[in-house]
């Protein structure tokens, strides 16, 4: 299938709708010039997030289901979040492992569930497009960038899912191929903290400075991350020495695109990133 | 420690958790991978292997007191390395379970609170609010004024905002929490 003139569902998530807007745009922005087209899922809810999968197992089953019984059929569903990528992921593989289960949702929400229903990470768009050649000859806008590349917890996942392809590298390989050079470092996948940057926020300090400080240490004048949980965690929790631009990765794909990303997204950074553009010859 | 007490009873902790997360806790050989890749190990008072150990002990009461299992954020960092493919962070959600069901002490009532925040705020717009969040965990806390600067600079950045993004068939929210038990 080719993906340009093709058509997503598309499932932001609440942190996308809010929060991360900038994410959410540029992401828009990134898929529209190849023409690839997405549409939000009509009346999608929140995938449940950690906290209702932390203390309420069925409740979080049920308000990730609702989003897979909401999305058109025979469609593939692109999921920006890396954290509502594995909730619904989670949901489709449970719905499919109980019939009972199967049943009892079908009868609520009055249709059959799609159990074939493709859930599409970013990341396996992205992949997709890099070996249909679209990224091809876009090279060098990124030129010179030191770029720490911040994947967080979404290299893991539940033993139950290990069979899922994970995107190590990829990253590193797309920047590259924009001509950023990725700095090899140790924090690439220690976990930002999540929910505990709110409720215990000095644990979530401690490894957000480590992880900046690792950055700047390996000569990185940025971090990219994936997930825009992360990006906030990283942003908000940074101590005034280990403030460097923290990039979401949709935002450096648009600006690598004839430099069309906006400026309205980088303001919505608690770390201003404008010196390092400038320098970098990016707006 | 105390002298650790082994009678009959003593598997039926071990059963249970299995029974919850799926888990099979006698493939764990206790070669402290998990506990030595886990970012939160250093504040936790058990490490996640100890709390295995524990399991298998019958050490309920202990386990489900302690902040292990609500420090856990479930990031799965642990399983990928695990040599046996442990499901570390569905015994986590089995023990947190049970600890909320037999109404243990709750070694991080901050924590909880903050994840009943979150869930009133879906129940209320089926997404999250984080503003309305921030605000009611932090006043169930009694903590209006720490990261008060941080919450004036979202706002003024527009991280924060004033008004939730909203599901439009409410009703389909509220049936939903009914149907799964309208629990929390
Ligand atoms: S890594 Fe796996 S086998 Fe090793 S101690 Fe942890 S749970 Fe047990
Ligand atoms: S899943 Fe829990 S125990 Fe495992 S590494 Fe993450 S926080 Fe630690």
């Amino acid at each position: 299938m080719s993906l340009a003139g093709s058509n997503l569902s598309y499932f932001p998530g609440c942190s996308l709708a809010t929060t991360a807007k900038e994410n959410n745009a540029s992401l828009n922005s990134f898929l529209n010039h190849f023409d690839i087209r997405i549409s939000e899922i009509n009346d999608w809810n929140c995938c449940g997030s950690s906290s209702t999968h932390s203390v309420d197992k069925r409740l979080a089953l049920s308000l990730a289901s609702r989003n897979l019984f909401l999305a058109p059929e025979n469609m593939a569903m692109l999921i920006a979040c890396p954290g509502c990528y594995l909730r619904l992921s989670q949901a489709k593989m449970e719905l499919n492992a109980s019939k009972e289960k199967q049943t009892a949702y079908e009868t609520l929400f009055g249709k059959p569930f799609q159990k074939d229903i493709q859930l599409l990470h970013f990341f396996e768009l992205l992949v997709t497009m890099k070996d249909q050649g679209l990224l091809k000859g876009l090279g060098g806008k990124l030129k010179g960038l030191k770029i720490a590349p911040y994947y967080g917890c979404m290299l893991a996942r539940p033993p139950k899912m290990n069979k899922e392809k994970n995107h190590y590298g990829l990253m590193e390989k797309t920047m590259a191929s924009l001509g950023g050079e990725s700095v090899r470092w140790p924090f690439l996948s220690t976990c930002c903290g999540t929910f505990l940057s709110v409720s215990r926020p000095e644990i979530s300090e401690k490894l957000v400075n480590r992880i900046m400080q690792g950055a700047i240490r390996s000569g990185a004048e940025c971090i990219v991350t994936a997930c825009a949980m992360c990006h906030l965690n990283l942003e908000i929790r940074a101590r005034p020495e280990n403030r460097i631009p923290v990039f979401h990765f949709s935002e450096l794909l648009s600006l690598a695109l004839q430099k069309n990303g906006s400026k309205e997204w980088f303001k919505r950074h608690l770390i201003n990133p404008e010196a390092l553009m400038e320098k970098r010859g990016l707006v | 420690m105390d002298a650790i007490v082994m009678n009959e009873a003593s598997g039926n902790f071990a059963r249970e958790v299995e029974a919850l997360s799926h888990a099979n806790l006698s493939r764990c050989w206790h070669c402290l991978t998990c506990s030595g890749g886990c970012p939160f190990a250093e504040d936790m008072e058990y490490l996640p292997n100890a709390v295995i150990r524990m399991i298998q002990f019958g050490l309920k009461e202990k386990v489900l007191k302690s902040n292990t299992i609500w420090l856990c954020v479930g990031c799965n960092t642990c399983s990928m390395e695990c040599p046996n493919s442990i499901d570390m962070a569905a015994i986590m959600d089995a023990l947190r379970q049970m600890a909320l069901r037999e109404h243990s002490e709750i070694a991080e009532p901050g924590i909880l609170s903050f994840h009943q925040a979150v869930i009133n705020s879906i129940r209320r717009h089926g997404r999250t609010h984080k503003l309305e969040i921030m605000m009611k965990y932090k006043f169930s806390e009694k903590d209006l004024f720490s990261d008060m600067n941080l919450g004036l600079k979202m706002l003024a950045k527009r991280k924060l905002d004033l008004l939730p993004s909203k599901v439009k068939d409410r009703k389909s929210i509220t049936s939903l929490f009914k149907f799964s038990g309208g629990a929390s």
